[in-house]
């Protein structure tokens, strides 16, 4: 279907360099980059380094890494990223529930200084003393936000938080005798993680679905605690992005039976200044600094889960955290209860020291304005998107939504046989990127759109016209929708080598042995 | 904030006034407040946040973080002999390019269309490190080496449907806490002592502690002290003999010139990708990499992320799946393996350019640099009256230094050294009580003959 001529879609179409495997470029005698030689007076004193070496453990054979000479390998790798999409370059809003916004180019600038980059973690405290300043008074802006009162930056991200969480419930209850309590509670519509992370632990999970409205279903709570439950682990709005207005009766049922709760609040885009973790009665929160505080997503990490806790649990955190007497910055690993340590050394710096600078230049008020605009302008797609034929926005309860939605395209799918799947591979040819949801999808035909405050109105609209211009071609030409995408980088992918363990090829030794070299 | 009204701020481009008001006209409501209607008055946040007022311009923004990262000195500044997880290694100028450019470093969860440059780029980091550690199957990489081990271990229990494991005690003592915390309370861990002359694991603790509920070992190579093991298939053979499953974790440096763990016997190797063109930023960057042969057994036992090859229905054109997505939680929550979630892949992107780069030569040379300074600073200290050189064995790019014949306390030397720009080896003597006084010193192709020449000479002034 032609794209109309009021509509704001692009005639896109994204880089294609057919760039090779990095194997392919295999150049017997070529170098990207020399290794700094030995001194002399080393060498000599020294001696052969083979004779150094255990004989056995002289490796035989080099490894077979390939042989480029240092201009391709930096074609190579900058054609892979012309082939690929940020949020600098696409309306980023389709990956709901990660929050993917702006992530200013100051906080790059900043992040590259070698004041930050070349400090080895054993330095005497002395001579890092910035470090420690920025990690405690990012600690302090994120007490504020929270209401709790003790942060620990050592989680790597949020699943990573929720495990350290878990951690913590479980020494706590030991402490006090009640190691008995093995079972933790979380809803279906938390992140996968509030589940699985738990369960890593040790704990039997307990999984709250829904009522009709959407709320996770207080009866079903109330039924599930006992004196065998640990805790609760739960995410507000939820992944649907309504707002559980009982949430403070959700903890205290749980409190009342003995359980701690921890609020996953890895997405706090739209409630930054509006309402706390503390007020809310949760013991341990978590907020995800690549997420609400900007840290860029990085292709899959590098990620923080910071962890904030009430003075109750501070001494379970994980050590060390920062501590301030007098000027004078330093690492305390004074904590009686802790559980240890979740990372080598103290957390993702680079990520804590963007977030630091995200949360100066916006301030107090510039925090809850990102989040205010966050809920504006999801609650504008929401008219926007529900307007379109065949998608929908399940769920009666809440007369509003927070900052992200979950939509559905059953109708779409029932009607045209074009479902959320096919719409995501024909996002593609417009520059877009769109997401399901989680498993198991609960909400048939899942699409979760988060718009965040980074984007206009006009590239909301840009984005919804790819929506549009979609859902009717499903009805006029379902012919384009099944075969997209047609202007991304590659094709249809068939993924069957992906499940068979004698076709799947994780590495590129793996693919020749079975699909090239069979014997 | 007084200039409310008079700013509109760079990051939020719908407050602007017009844009604002247009939207909120086209929802139906006249104050943004309306749309948090449904949170109850009793859990609204009443008070201000105290955090300071916004810094508006950049010039202000980036003179206010760099006045305060000015208080930090960093190793450019000072010769640093530190190591014991992460180093400061060359980082090529190509890596820092690639991993900045926007379509990765602000890439998240695209599918491998859209983002099919990242699903390549994190594809081929799998496939050069399974070169390098000589195996077939490696994942995206996770935290760091300690989630590395501590999921090795995991799923070591898995394979050997026992709950118990050997654990070196030559270990960094972080990882030890890691791997400990997240064992608990499903897998037992009992420690290996190590032989206190040559630093190498001990076999006959090692058989001491075996039995039928022993799942594997897990010993590191060299170890956290720097001593390269040669015994890795005696050991290997033990524990396969028991049905167990060798568990090894590994410095990837150094395996232009050592024989990686697969050659000796390992089942899973792991470890850490930070010293393969990753900064240190404090401790900030690391990436955990688990690595198997390709076995079902053993593959579908991985909680990570593992990209796959395909083709596309273009013949010629590659394109890229996730291998086995139903083991991962995203695929069955509880009921995948462990749990999975956003960890360090740009990192992985990074040391694949290194790699890259690098070469099977580049690799070799840097391992025999390493082992060449390390040995040079070896002897040069030696020689140093009342310092000796703990355990006889040959090392890698660190070793342990035994000041305790000096006198003095060596947390007063190395304040000395201190003094003098130089950051000494880690102390070691409040994590292993038996190496009172005793140094962990870590050497890499950053430091010059005449940095290790004038750490020697502050050293002998400083020991007298």
């Amino acid at each position: 279907m032609k794209i109309k001529e009021n509509s704001r879609l692009r005639n896109f179409h994204q880089a294609k360099w057919d760039e090779e495997i990095i194997f392919e470029l295999h150049t017997p005698g070529e170098r990207g980059i020399l290794v700094p030689e030995v001194e002399e007076g080393i060498a000599a004193k020294a001696g052969d380094v083979f004779s150094l070496l255990p004989s056995n453990m002289i490796r035989k054979t080099a490894p077979a890494l390939p042989e480029v000479g240092q201009m391709r390998v930096l074609k190579h790798f900058l054609r892979l990223s012309q082939q690929n999409l940020g949020a600098d370059l696409n309306i980023d809003i389709g990956q709901g529930t990660c929050t993917v916004k702006y992530n200013p180019k100051i906080n790059e600038v900043i992040a590259r200084n070698p004041k930050a980059s070349e400090l080895h973690p054993h330095q005497d405290e002395s001579t890092v003393q910035g470090a420690l300043e920025i990690m405690y008074k990012l600690e302090s802006y994120l007490k504020e936000v929270s209401g709790m009162d003790r942060f620990s930056l050592q989680p790597s991200s949020g699943s990573h938080a929720i495990l350290v969480m878990a951690s913590m419930l479980q020494k706590y209850h030991e402490s006090r005798g009640e190691g008995h309590r093995d079972e933790l509670i979380t809803t279906i519509f938390s992140h996968p993680s509030d589940a699985a992370a738990a369960a890593v632990k040790g704990y039997k999970i307990i999984t709250i679905y829904p009522d009709e409205q959407g709320f996770p279903d207080i009866e079903a709570l109330k039924a599930a605690v006992s004196e065998r439950t640990a805790g609760l682990f739960i995410t507000n709005p939820e992944d649907i992005g309504i707002f559980n207005p009982r949430i403070d009766e959700f903890t205290k049922i749980v409190h009342e039976s003995g359980g701690l709760c921890g609020y996953d609040q890895a997405n706090l885009n739209g409630l930054m200044g509006i309402t706390r973790a503390r007020e809310a009665g949760f013991d341990l929160c978590f907020f995800n600094l690549h997420k609400t505080f900007s840290g860029p997503h990085g292709s899959g990490g590098p990620a923080a889960g910071a962890l904030g806790v009430t003075k109750e649990l501070e001494s379970y955190l994980p050590v060390p955290l920062v501590s301030l007497t007098g000027d004078k910055y330093a690492l305390d690993y004074s904590l009686p209860n802790t559980i240890g340590k979740t990372r080598s050394f103290f957390g993702p710096f680079p990520v804590i020291l963007r977030a630091y600078s995200w949360i100066r230049a916006l301030g107090a008020e510039g925090l809850t304005e990102s989040s205010r605009i966050a809920v504006l302008n999801n609650n504008y797609l929401l008219k926007h998107i529900t307007e379109i034929d065949g998608i929908d926005s399940p769920f009666s309860g809440g007369k509003r939504r927070i900052e992200q939605v979950r939509y559905t395209m059953e109708k779409l799918y029932n009607e045209t046989g074009i479902g959320t799947h096919d719409v995501t591979l024909r996002m593609c040819d417009f520059g877009f990127h769109m997401w399901s949801s989680h498993h198991p999808f609960v909400v048939p035909e899942p699409a979760t759109i988060e718009p965040t405050e980074s984007y206009s109105k006009e590239e909301l609209d840009e984005y919804l016209d790819g929506l549009r211009h979609i859902a009717e071609e499903a009805r006029v030409d379902p012919e384009t929708v099944k075969t997209a995408p047609h202007n991304s980088v590659v094709h249809k992918i068939d993924m069957s080598w992906d499940d068979d363990p004698s076709k799947w090829a994780i590495t590129w030794r793996m693919y020749l042995k079975k699909h090239v070299n069979k014997t | 904030m007084s200039k409310k009204q008079e700013y509109v701020h760079p990051y939020i481009p719908n407050s602007a006034p017009k844009v604002k008001a247009e939207m909120m006209k086209d929802i139906g409501i006249s104050d943004i407040d309306e749309l948090y209607e449904d949170i109850p008055e009793h859990l609204r946040f009443k008070g201000k946040m105290n955090i300071p007022g916004p810094v508006l311009s950049e010039v202000d923004l980036k003179k206010e973080i760099n006045r305060i990262l000015a208080k930090n000195s960093n190793v450019e500044e000072y010769i640093s002999f530190l190591g014991g997880g992460t180093a400061q290694h060359y980082v090529p100028a190509i890596c820092d390019e690639v991993i900045g450019r926007s379509e990765f470093l602000t890439a998240y969860a695209g599918e491998p269309y859209e983002d099919h440059g990242r699903f390549q780029a994190l594809f081929e980091y799998e496939s050069l490190m399974a070169e390098l550690l000589d195996v077939d199957v490696v994942n995206v990489p996770t935290y760091d080496w300690g989630q590395a081990v501590s999921t090795s271990i995991r799923m070591a229990g898995r394979i050997a449907k026992r709950d118990e494991m050997l654990v070196s005690e030559a270990i960094s003592p972080d990882r030890m806490r890691i791997l400990k915390n997240y064992c608990e309370p499903v897998m037992k861990i009992t420690i290996v002592a190590h032989d206190p002359v040559s630093g190498k694991l001990d076999i006959n603790d090692l058989k001491n502690k075996w039995s039928d509920k022993v799942a594997g070992v897990y010993f590191e190579n060299p170890t956290y002290f720097g001593v390269i093991q040669d015994h890795g298939q005696d050991i290997a053979d033990l524990v396969h003999q028991n049905n167990g499953v060798v568990v090894v974790g590994v410095d990837p440096s150094s395996l232009g010139i050592l024989t990686p763990p697969s050659g000796y016997g390992a089942d899973i190797t792991c470890g850490d990708i930070q010293s393969l063109g990753n900064h240190m930023y404090f401790g900030g960057i690391l990436g955990g990499f688990i690595a198997t042969r390709d076995e079902e057994k053993y593959v579908m036992e991985y909680p990570s992320r593992l990209f796959g090859i395909c083709k596309t229905e273009v013949e010629g054109e590659w394109g890229f799946g996730d291998v086995a997505y139903d083991r991962t939680s995203f695929g069955v929550r509880e009921k995948g393996k462990e749990f999975i979630g956003t960890a360090a892949a740009l990192y992985g992107i990074s040391t694949a350019v290194y790699l890259s780069l690098m070469g099977p030569k580049g690799m070799q040379e840097l391992g025999q640099h390493l082992v060449q300074k390390a040995r040079y600073t070896m002897e040069s200290l030696s020689k140093i009256n009342g310092v000796a050189i703990k355990f006889a064995s040959p090392h890698f790019k660190e070793f342990v230094v035994d000041f305790s014949g000096t006198g003095k306390p060596y947390s007063q030397i190395n304040k000395a050294l201190l003094e003098q720009k130089i950051f000494g080896g880690k102390d070691l003597t409040a994590d292993f009580p038996e190496l009172k006084n005793c140094a962990l010193f870590c050497v890499t192709e950053m430091i010059s003959k005449q940095d290790i020449d004038t750490m020697v000479e502050a050293l002998k002034t400083v020991i007298g």
